[in-house]
């Protein structure tokens, strides 16, 4: 769901890029103050993994494959700082040197899939991959990193102005619940032969400022229920949102 | 006279807990060429790790009459040259001439310094030509001399290859023995290649399950452990 | 490997290729904004723009149909939610997405397409982009490469054994997982070994040269006239 140029309203991508890339920018200046600049050639090679990783099919019967996203095994396994990093580098490549998503509209990208993809990947694990819930806290991750980015992104759009009519919706809806099962269960297989190589590469789930995270957590649920929200049809919803927009702006800018 | 390197009674154990060196020790001295043969397993590769201070063990290892500290590292690191076995992950700048300009941007030379520095290394092992390229569009030979000249613009007094020839055709081979016989620079070279020992070395020295077995002339250290597989 | 091409490309030489990549990127910057801003149906304004780019491919000394070919990879995502548009009725919006999105990847493609990455890189650097991200994805390109080669081997090995199933896809990819760490374990270790200590020192960047300037005040110019003129006219 990388969402090229041309296509997000002005105030909606410019609030993006306003919000999350300084967002960005500050999780890597703390990286590089905390001493840190040895991290570079780790999460530039797992970029590059993971870049690899995403071209690897993985066949799921009658034909067709699936393919990892891995925000959730990067937020697992390098630290959900980390995956912000890489998941944003990975982003710039495939904007500037494939074209796939816009520049314009990194920020989108990047609040999708690098931060709030990343969060949700990692929540879930943080919460409960310590127990016997593991591989279910793992695939949850997976799960909701890629339906939690889908769901924004067509968000984004809707708030644009790009209209989905409502039988497409709810396939498309169901297309990305498809995605993000397939994302969950191969997250879980591949963290699940990691631990069979003995990698011991997943860690432990351990955050350094829980009331934090559940503040951006909350913000993240919040988020994606507007989106949810903004993403159906009901024109009444969206149009009294954009309305209440609209008017807000008039009133503040003149 | 101080040997260039010196290591007594090193021995060192992985995290795992395999015993990787059980007392090894040897010297170096001034211009000298040593071959580091032995199975695969053996220790070698763990044992030059310890050489620029990548690797800290038990024992002493002392580089041109320093020990290796803490404090002592930078200047170590700029004696001892170190040419790893696999030379992608060597060269990890975008650019060949980024690439060897990292060294002596590292010791602190100015970029013009530096630059003069890595035109010169390229010259010298033949691969002026890739200058202006990325890494991955060389040759296995080219991205060998690339990690040598990388090194050699450290201006180190000691060189250590491991495996310099691997994935090397006989032209590369060649070209890179070639551009080692021109080196001043005292060496130490772990290979399996025989042909590449028999060329630069007189003296080697043979690794069995972390211990220095033999240390003598070349053909000995051959003929003793049946190594030549032309002759075995 | 798709990002082979663009990388010979933008080892090329024109007029372009020679100019600082910072003006590059802000002309880049301006000229996606102004597709970005202009508003509903605009077929000649979109015709205009199209010019535009059709200019940079030739200063560039790009090929004209691959690079139309490359910047088509924005349309599927695009024409789908256009076709979307069209069956709520509004067209507009329809062409609108479809124009502008190609549009902004392809004018992506001219830049990208004159500028190797690392000095695009170098230039975000200093348009004041944090060092440590730049540095991460300068990695990741590094080895972008080296590890898709590994991933299609693997593939080809276990293929060559008897097919390529969801358990083994997810055993490969783990196993490339864990080559991929160990080899930034040895990348680090490289670094130590020349002298790393902190901070990575670069060469001396390049100076802007009066063309530089040249470009970037003409271009601005340019973009401004592309975007307002057909409205005051």
């Amino acid at each position: 769901m990388h969402i090229p140029d041309g296509m997000l309203a002005t105030p909606v991508w410019l609030a993006l890029d306003a919000a999350a890339l300084p967002a960005v920018a500050w999780v890597a200046r703390r990286a590089q103050r905390e001493g840190e600049e040895a991290r570079a050639p780790l999460l530039g090679v797992m970029g590059a993994f993971v870049f690899a990783a995403q071209m690897v099919n993985f066949p799921v019967g009658a034909g067709t494959s699936g393919h990892l996203v891995g925000s959730a095994l990067l937020a697992i396994t390098l630290g959900p700082a980390a995956a912000v990093v890489v998941m944003t580098a990975i982003l710039a490549i495939q904007a500037l040197v494939f074209q796939d998503g816009g520049v314009l509209a990194l920020g989108a990208n990047v609040t999708n899939m690098a931060l709030v993809g990343v969060l949700a990947g990692y929540l879930p694990y943080y919460w409960w991959g310590g127990g016997r819930w593991r591989r279910a806290a793992i695939f949850l991750g997976g799960f909701f990193s890629v339906l939690v980015a889908a769901v924004l992104a067509v968000a984004e759009l809707r708030l644009s102005g790009v209209r989905i009519p409502g039988a497409i919706w709810w396939i498309t809806l169901g297309f990305f619940a498809i995605t993000a099962v397939l994302e969950g269960a191969i997250t879980v297989a591949v963290a699940g032969g990691l631990e069979a190589l003995g990698v011991g590469r997943v860690r432990e789930p351990v955050a350094a400022r829980p009331r934090r995270l559940l503040v951006v957590a909350v913000a993240a649920a919040l988020l994606a229920a507007v989106g949810a929200l903004a993403a159906s049809t009901h024109p009444d919803v969206l149009e009294k949102l954009i309305e209440s927009l609209g008017l807000a702006a008039r009133a503040g800018g003149r | 006279m101080t040997p260039l390197i010196e290591v007594r009674d090193l021995r060192f154990r992985y995290e795992d807990g395999t015993l990787a060196l059980d007392g090894v020790n040897f010297t170096l001295g001034a211009g000298e060429t040593v071959a580091l043969l032995g199975p695969n397993g053996s220790g070698k590769t763990t044992f030059v790790l310890h050489l620029n201070g990548l690797l800290a063990g038990e024992g002493t290892v002392s580089v041109c009459g320093m020990h290796i500290d803490k404090a002592h590292l930078p200047a170590v690191r700029r004696k001892v040259g170190l040419v790893f076995q696999d030379a992608d992950e060597q060269l990890f700048m975008p650019t060949v001439l980024e690439d060897v300009c990292y060294g002596p941007l590292n010791l602190g030379l100015d970029p013009k310094e530096a630059l003069a520095a890595a035109e010169r290394t390229l010259r010298q092992v033949g691969v002026e030509h890739a200058r202006d390229k990325a890494p991955y569009h060389l040759s296995a030979g080219e991205k060998r001399r690339v990690a040598l000249a990388g090194v050699l613009a450290m201006q180190p007094e000691i060189l250590v290859l491991d495996e310099p020839t691997t994935f090397l055709d006989p032209p590369g081979r060649r070209a890179l023995v070639e551009v080692l016989r021109g080196l001043p620079q005292a060496k130490l070279i772990v290979t399996h290649d025989v042909w590449l020992a028999r060329a630069l070395a007189r003296r080697a020295v043979f690794f069995e399950h972390g211990r220095i077995v033999a240390d003598g002339v070349l053909e000995d250290v051959l003929a003793r452990f049946a190594w030549d597989p032309a002759t075995a | 490997m798709h990002h082979a091409v663009l990388d010979r490309w933008s080892r090329g030489a024109s007029l372009l290729h020679a100019r600082d990549a910072r003006m590059k990127v802000l002309l880049l910057l301006a000229f996606l904004v102004a597709v970005a801003t202009t508003p509903g149906f605009a077929p000649a304004h979109w015709a205009i723009y199209g010019g535009a780019v059709l200019a940079g491919v030739a200063l560039a000394r790009l090929p004209l149909p691959a690079v139309l070919f490359r910047a088509a990879v924005v349309l599927p995502f695009s024409m789908a939610f256009a076709g979307f548009s069209l069956l709520a009725g509004d067209s507009s919006r329809a062409c609108a997405l479809v124009a502008k999105s190609y549009l902004s990847a392809a004018a992506v493609l001219v830049v990208a397409g004159s500028t190797p990455l690392p000095k695009l890189l170098r230039a975000l650097e200093r348009l004041r982009v944090p060092a440590f991200l730049v540095l991460v994805v300068q990695f990741l390109y590094r080895y972008l490469f080296v590890i898709s080669e590994q991933a299609q081997h693997m593939r080809l090995a276990a293929e060559s054994r008897g097919g390529w199933r969801f358990r083994l896809a997810a055993g490969a990819v783990a196993v490339l997982f864990a080559r991929s760490y160990a080899r930034a374990e040895s990348v680090h270790r490289a670094m130590l070994a020349r002298g790393f200590q902190g901070t990575v020192a670069v060469l001396a960047p390049q100076r802007a040269g009066w063309q530089d300037w040249a470009l970037l005040a003409a271009g601005l110019a340019a973009v401004a006239v592309l975007r307002f003129g057909p409205e005051l006219l």
